[in-house]
């Protein structure tokens, strides 16, 4: 099934991209997901302790299971205000 | 109880802002105290001058975060009438605002500790983030 990875911040501006599709095994976890794209762009590894994870746009658990056509952020630490 | 949906009570955008527009939004002649929060992007850190910030949000997201932390505030403190919340995104230079929070409540009591938890609570959760520029570097600011 096909997903959606939003990329934000730092991580955005390191990968040069906002967004990667990526095709997935149904029952695929979000955290598994995020922590698959950590170790393809080891340049991320810094985020890893710290990316938090929203699903459809709001913060999700790494155990979320995903669906098709999901849209899964990595949300590095916000700095509002 | 969730706040009226209004995208003029939690907003981003690349406009500049005003506070007399923000609190315009939460004004009205039945309340007796309104409070304002303004964020000004700072011209140094650490020692360092920060040329300029660049803001990036999620959007869709932030904005629903924002209307949390508004539904927030009126679930804790029940005479918090009406929360606004506007934040700028894009480029900022120094001096200029960065984020303006109104509400309003018929007494003065819990305007203060309500704004506080308002502002607190933005820095927590609404996915903004914010990239300091100095004259020889840069670096993505935040901690959770």
């Amino acid at each position: 099934m096909r997903v959606k990875i939003r990329l934000f911040g730092g991580p955005r501006e390191i990968l040069g991209k906002s967004e990667l599709d990526r095709d997935v095994e149904a029952g695929l976890t979000a955290g598994r997901l995020v922590a698959d794209l950590m170790e393809e762009y080891p340049v991320l590894e810094s985020y890893a302790p710290v990316i938090k994870i929203a699903v459809n746009q709001r913060y999700a658990d790494a155990e979320t299971e995903l669906r098709e056509g999901d849209e899964i952020a990595c949300i590095p630490p916000v700095a509002g205000g | 109880m969730a706040e009226q949906k209004s995208a003029s009570l939690f907003e981003v955008t690349t406009g500049e802002l005003s506070v007399d527009d923000v609190v315009a939004r939460v004004a009205n002649p039945s309340i007796g105290a309104l409070a304002s929060f303004v964020g000004v992007a700072r011209d140094h850190t650490d020692g360092r001058q920060v040329r300029y910030l660049e803001y990036e949000h999620y959007p869709g997201m932030a904005e629903e975060m924002l209307q949390q932390v508004g539904d927030e505030i009126r679930a804790r403190w029940t005479t918090i009438e009406k929360v606004a919340i506007v934040h700028r995104v894009g480029r900022l230079e120094p001096g200029e605002i960065s984020t303006v929070i109104a509400l309003c409540a018929a007494h003065r009591e819990e305007v203060f500790d309500a704004l506080r938890y308002a502002i607190n609570r933005l820095k927590e959760i609404v996915p903004i983030w914010k990239k300091e520029i100095w004259a020889d570097g840069a670096e993505w600011k935040g901690e959770w």
